[in-house]
């Protein structure tokens, strides 16, 4: 088997232990080959644990820029003999091995096909420092130095990240940088080369590397959210630490906090709060996973009845119940759509990236206020808790905050007329006012019971239908102001078209490219909110054979497509993945040429077209 | 129910208040609960509270949960706003709501049904929290919307009105919200509002979480023989420790009591509370002592009602979390965002 060899395009996969310190010195890897120009894309796979299980760093180098997962992996660095066995035979025929080789394995421990490099790193670890804990953490580094030998990655690159890592704790800086040479020489005296490169390149431009948790709390800063109330489930625990912290930098000082974060006693309580905050008049969200969804449905039904606007981000994760927690989904679609009992219905965001869940956070909070209901920001995590190099986040100082219809004590006194649920514009949004307006006007008593268009208790069934049809309404008012769909047209006029979301773009955009080199030609729409505007109705009506492209196992958009738009079940065919990994441009690729060829759909030619 | 609306008209010999509200501007929507129901005399206490104490009624929230006393907000301070929430979270709707605008007054009302079953975590946690409240428990120990089954506060060998009897152990709420940290804690009786508005009006300037468990019979479903929430029961065994004389911004005696009835207590914002005591062995500042009182006498079956323990230090939970003194409802963009120069300095720091 002749070895793999490639310049700026493989995939490099870290097995380690969790707890064991990889992930600091496994993300200096793939931050120093950034720096280096080259796009990298890692993935972290991790267990539900704090101690001791496996763990996983799986990082795509490609010049070409493309940022899903692959599949399959080129070079392991396989540190936990736990998961040995497996490791080694995912390694791709012509692979590389890297291993700690302080243990002498028996033959049967490797294969034929791949290229073994063993290194003796455990020896040199105690050969270098008496501390066990250092003799752990630093192996991490030692074996970054030796990658870096044998990746050709600019050692002053990796130094670099080294001491802004450590910048003002220059006791830590000296030993990690001493780590590293002792890595690098170990690899130049004894390691052999190997066929996979880094080459200087341009590709990263000014973009930025940051995971969609972090993107979307600094949403939630910019945006105005000044309640936030939480419980922990992951993957969704690091937006409000990191609200927490971006507030602790820009929002302190003297006076006081200009925020306030509650970390609850349970879902119910943190929705609760935020629903509190809402209807008092502060911007309030709340940032959780499935199960968390699962217990605030009851308060969500309430938002949308009594109308109070509160932001939700959710986090998905496998499904259902506790399901796979670290692993990473599309499947609380509908669970939000259509979130509790009663007819409900539920204005839900898609962003594709951190630079999505930033902008998509602070509109959430504006569409939350405009529309005065619950609106969910949809992000995974796979966005989440990734980083991921994407276009820096941007800020119009000029923008303001649409606080949507709020009455106030002047216009109460000018003698507007105020009914809390009474639609005066036509487009389902009445006015609200913030408790304390007014001495005697606008004070109005809210509830999940049923009321008339002033907000007095009654179960008079034409009240009733009146809100339900006004929210209605709203809804459609909701279609124009959610962010619009990116539509992508083939080179050439196709029959085809594929619907998608979320964190499928990236290997989809590889997808396309890829099954536009095989000759096949397909249109993209690119779902960035529910309720569906039009656009998405005129694409499905624009083409003949549609692919709907999920992460989840019941095509749960597609559901969405069909109930909502009416479409014929039989006209979306639906593409899924769902075994906890991100999907590939692989899988899309397989999946979607296969079937065209099987229905051996004929792509539009150019001379055919009328 | 009354069906007969109250006219709106005053009588213009009624007495203003400093803020110019005669009494019936503290009133609400006609009740809708049963003739004789216990929750509406606490309606009225708070109604007279509020016109007492000269509170503007538009800076009051009202927040409930669900059941029977979770309707009464509806029922006093008619321009303030309002909201009825779901089944035992009021308190977590009105801590958000605390935390978006510090400058209201906030009154939780609920039932035993919402705050000692279903609603008992929030219970406990807005407690904890130091949320600046009033929380009234509104306590008959039945489910009356359901007709009649217990709640958790029954009484063990209490009997409902079909005849069953109760063989779980109560929740006792005061003992719960003492141990959860409320800074004021006191139990009142709605036949008795001589006591119960004093009460209210101290637990309105506590800077705290105040807490009043209130005894108020179901005229419906629990005031027969066999239950130990009934007007009858609860007047026989109704056991006070002292009666608040008056609250004062000043913090000056004007000492017609005898000395040793009388406690002071000398607030976290300059308010005094001042008790006569009726039993001079309870210190109401000292929270072991109130523990013990209050399990003491109910070992004996009696049910003591007054200030049982207010903490002259107690804290809100935006002093713990070190929160603006403006509300954060007004904060603005200047306020809030960073701006687009901090975004490009964070932008570099991701590269």
């Amino acid at each position: 088997m002749k070895p793999i060899a490639a310049v700026n395009d493989f995939v490099v996969k870290f097995a380690n232990v969790n707890g064991s310190g990889s992930a600091s010195a496994n993300e200096l890897f793939a931050r120093s080959i950034l720096r280096m120009g080259v796009p990298v894309s890692p993935r972290n796979i991790f267990p539900s644990n704090i101690q001791g299980l496996p763990t996983w760093y799986e990082v795509r180098v490609n010049e070409r820029g493309w940022l899903g997962r692959r599949g399959g992996v080129d070079l392991m660095v396989a540190m936990n003999p736990q998961t040995w066995d497996a490791d080694v035979a995912e390694i791709e025929p012509g692979g590389y091995l890297f291993y700690d080789s302080s243990k002498p394995l028996p033959p049967s421990k490797f294969r034929e096909d791949i290229t073994v490099v063993g290194m003796p790193l455990t020896e040199l670890c105690n050969a270098t420092y008496a501390d066990p804990r250092q003799r752990q953490l630093f192996k991490n580094i030692i074996y970054l130095g030796a990658l870096s030998i044998l990746l050709d990655i600019d050692p002053d690159a990796i130094s670099r990240l080294i001491g802004e890592q450590y910048k003002g704790k220059e006791k830590l800086l000296q030993p990690n940088l001493h780590a590293l040479t002792l890595g690098r020489d170990y690899a130049k005296d004894y390691l052999n080369p190997i066929g996979l490169k880094v080459r200087r390149a341009n590709n990263v431009g000014d973009r930025i590397f940051i995971d969609g948790n972090s993107a979307a709390a600094l949403g939630c800063v910019y945006g105005g959210a000044t309640v936030c109330a939480w419980y922990p489930i992951t993957p969704s625990s690091s937006v409000a630490e990191a609200f927490e912290k971006y507030c602790g930098k820009f929002r302190g000082g003297e006076g006081g906090n200009r925020y306030a974060i509650v970390q609850a006693e349970d879902e119910l309580a943190s929705i609760g709060m935020c629903v509190g905050a809402g209807w008092n008049g502060a911007r309030s969200f709340t940032a959780t996973s499935g199960p968390g969804i699962s217990l605030m449905t009851e308060f969500i039904g309430l938002a949308y009845f009594a109308e109070i606007p509160v932001t939700l981000i959710d986090v998905q994760r496998g499904g259902p119940s506790t399901g796979m927690p670290t692993r990473t989904q599309q499947a609380d679609v509908l669970a939000c759509a259509y979130a509790s009992h009663g007819d409900t219905k539920h204005v839900l965001l898609f962003p594709e990236d951190p630079k999505e869940c930033f902008e998509h956070a602070a509109a959430a909070l504006d569409l939350a206020d405009r529309l005065q209901t619950p609106v969910f920001v949809l992000t995974d995590l796979d966005i989440g808790m990734n980083q991921r190099l994407c276009d820096p986040l941007a800020w119009d100082d000029a923008r303001t905050y649409d606080r949507g219809k709020v009455m106030t004590h002047e216009m109460l006194e000018a003698g507007a007329k105020f009914g809390r649920y009474l639609d005066v514009d036509g487009d389902g949004i009445p006015y609200r006012t913030y408790p304390g307006t007014h001495p005697t006007k606008g004070g109005y008593f809210t509830r999940g019971t049923t009321k008339n268009a002033y907000a007095t208790y009654s179960e008079a069934g034409p009240d009733y239908v009146y809100n339900v049809q006004r929210l209605l309404r709203k809804l459609e008012t909701a279609r124009q102001l959610v962010p619009q769909p990116v539509v992508r047209h083939a080179a050439q006029r196709t029959r085809i078209g594929v619907l998608y979301y979320g964190s499928t773009s990236p290997a989809m955009d590889e997808a396309v490219a890829e099954l536009e080199s095989a000759g096949l030609h397909i249109d993209t729409l690119r779902v960035r909110a529910f309720p569906f505007p039009d656009s998405v109705t005129q694409f499905i009506e624009d083409h003949d054979q549609l692919f709907v492209v999920e992460q989840n196992r019941d095509g749960q958009l597609r559901t969405l497509l069909v109930n909502e738009l009416g479409i014929d079940p039989a006209r979306l065919m639906a593409i899924l993945h769902y075994d906890g990994t991100p999907i590939t441009a692989r899988f899309i690729t397989a999946e979607i040429g296969g079937r065209i060829r099987a229905l051996n759909i004929e792509p539009l030619r150019k001379d055919k077209v009328a | 129910m009354t069906y007969i609306a109250k006219p709106r008209l005053h009588h213009p010999t009624l007495v203003r208040n400093k803020v110019g509200y005669t009494r019936r501007d503290y009133e609400g929507r006609i009740s809708t609960l049963c003739a004789g129901c216990g929750h509406d005399s606490i309606s009225a206490s708070i109604i007279q509270a509020c016109w007492e104490m000269d509170i503007e009624p538009h800076r009051v929230a009202k927040l409930s949960g669900i059941g029977c006393s979770s309707k009464t907000p509806d029922y006093f301070l008619g321009n303030s706003h309002g909201f009825n929430t779901v089944h035992g979270r009021m308190p977590s709707v009105l801590t958000g709501a605390n935390l978006a605008n510090r400058d209201l007054l906030y009154l939780g009302v609920s039932g035993d049904g919402d705050s000692a079953s279903i609603g008992l975590g929030q219970f406990a946690h807005v407690m904890r929290r130091g949320v600046n409240m009033v929380y009234i428990l509104e306590n008959n120990g039945v489910y009356g919307l359901t007709k009649g089954q217990f709640s958790a506060t029954a009484d063990e060998g209490s009997r409902s009105k079909r005849g069953a009897v109760n063989t779980d152990a109560p929740i006792d709420t005061v003992s719960l919200a003492l141990i959860m940290g409320a800074t004021f804690v006191a139990r009142g009786f709605s036949g008795d509002k001589r006591q119960l508005v004093p009460l209210i009006k101290a637990a309105i300037h506590h800077p705290g979480a105040a807490f009043i468990d209130v005894i108020s019979p179901c005229v419906a479903f629990n005031n027969h023989a066999g239950s130990t929430k009934s007007y009858d029961y609860v007047r026989e065994h109704n056991d006070a420790v002292n009666r608040i004389d008056f609250i004062d911004l000043r913090p000056e005696v004007t000492g017609d009591a005898a000395s040793g009835e009388v406690i002071e207590i000398d607030q976290h914002d300059g308010t005094v509370l001042r008790l006569k005591c009726i039993d001079p062995d309870h210190d109401p500042t000292d929270k072991i002592a109130a523990m013990n009182y209050v399990q003491r006498h109910q070992a004996k079956g009696e049910i003591v009602t007054g200030l049982l323990y207010a903490d002259p230090h107690a804290r809100d939970l935006h002093e713990h979390i070190g929160s603006v003194a403006r509300p954060l409802n007004q904060l603005g963009e200047r306020d809030l965002c960073p701006g687009a120069d901090v975004l490009v300095r964070i932008n570099a720091s991701l590269r």
